[in-house]
């Protein structure tokens, strides 16, 4: 490469720096007064092995990974091992209320995380039936009301149901969490219409796509549609390399971020043509 | 019951049956019969016959 392209390619480089950090520094997301780090939130269940989960966190550059609660046995050692692994990772924990199906158990669950977990953050979940995992919005909204009420950020696991999530506003919820797709189903957004809406009916409420985001293209479109973030796990986890995955996440809800923030073309229903008309070579002969 | 299995036990409170299943220096969260039993009452907390208990710690989630 000639010395001067290598200039120009450096001038080129140093000022999409420049716009990357104006972004970041501007678009920090925001979720309870917390500025968190990274617009991709990462689940640590189903990896194949701690060693790997740990490693994909890093490379995900997640600032925040959900956790769960789990029966613990007899002199049993899973759980503080896990919060060892944890801690040493240096993220924020959002703990879960994963399998609860009614909001009374939603709320103990939440407690006893809040312990356990030492965080007011939860991801509520209250499920009407196992073969959707899709939420029970009445549940939710009780929950979501009886923990905002004892000082919990809730972050509720949600659908696209605009009357819901004005419900869910209502009971203090700062933050609403719309599934993608059903959870673990990796088919991405399936109901783009709904998603669009809410996300124009709710335009100053941080907006995280929750569930079904099986590709990096599904992040990136979700980042593109103007969502804040978005929390994925098995699309990572399950992935022939998490690790990788785990990083093309990253890429993909940066290139996202940015796209939306750039304005994109107007959609056409018709070609239009992108080489200029005028001066095109042999435009007369078809007419003599 | 604790976490679901039928067990005998001599523990006359919480904390006695966190420390009978080897967990008095682990992190767990428990709760009685439904709800959440803060650590700092499980000494106060009497156990009965036919009590649910739930002992739980930190686990991977999504």
């Amino acid at each position: 490469m000639p010395r001067t392209d290598i200039l120009k390619r450096n001038v080129w480089l140093d000022s999409m720096n420049i716009v990357e950090k104006n972004i970041s520094d501007a678009d920090t997301l925001e979720l309870y007064g917390v500025k968190v780090p990274s617009r991709l939130l990462l689940g640590t269940a189903r990896y194949p092995s701690p060693a790997i989960m740990c490693e994909a966190v890093k490379a995900s550059q997640a600032g925040i990974v959900t956790v769960s609660l789990r029966r613990e046995t007899v002199r049993g050692t899973a759980g503080q091992s896990f919060l060892d692994l944890i801690s040493d990772l240096g993220v924020r924990v959002l703990p879960n209320t994963a399998g609860c199906h009614t909001a009374k158990e939603a709320i103990t669950t939440a407690l006893m995380a809040r312990e356990l977990f030492e965080t007011k953050w939860i991801k509520l979940e209250v499920i009407a039936n196992t073969d959707t995992l899709q939420p029970d919005l009445f549940g939710l909204i009780e929950a979501a009301r009886e923990l905002s009420a004892q000082g919990f950020h809730v972050l509720p696991y949600t659908t696209e149901d605009l009357s819901a999530a004005e419900r869910l506003l209502a009971c203090g919820c700062r933050v609403l969490m719309p599934w993608g797709s059903p959870i673990g189903s990796g088919r991405g957004l399936i109901n783009h219409y709904s998603l669009v809406t809410m996300r124009n009916y709710f335009p100053d409420i941080p907006l995280i796509i929750d569930a079904g985001v099986g590709v990096p293209s599904h992040a990136c479109r979700a980042m593109e549609m103007g969502f804040d973030a978005v929390l994925l796990n098995t699309a990572v986890a399950r992935a022939g390399d998490p690790v990788a995955m785990a990083r093309a996440f990253a890429k993909a809800i940066e290139a996202g971020r940015m796209s939306f923030h750039a304005g994109q073309m107007e959609q056409q229903d018709m070609a239009s043509p992108s080489t200029p008309v005028a001066g095109t070579p042999f435009f007369d002969l078809g007419k003599t | 019951m604790v976490n679901g299995t039928e067990v005998e036990t001599r523990a006359r409170n919480l904390a006695e049956l966190v420390e009978d299943m080897r967990l008095g220096d682990v992190r767990v969260a428990t709760a009685l019969n439904g709800k959440f039993v803060p650590m700092s009452a499980r000494c106060s907390t009497a156990l009965s016959s036919g009590d649910r208990i739930e002992v739980l710690s930190a686990r991977q989630g999504g």
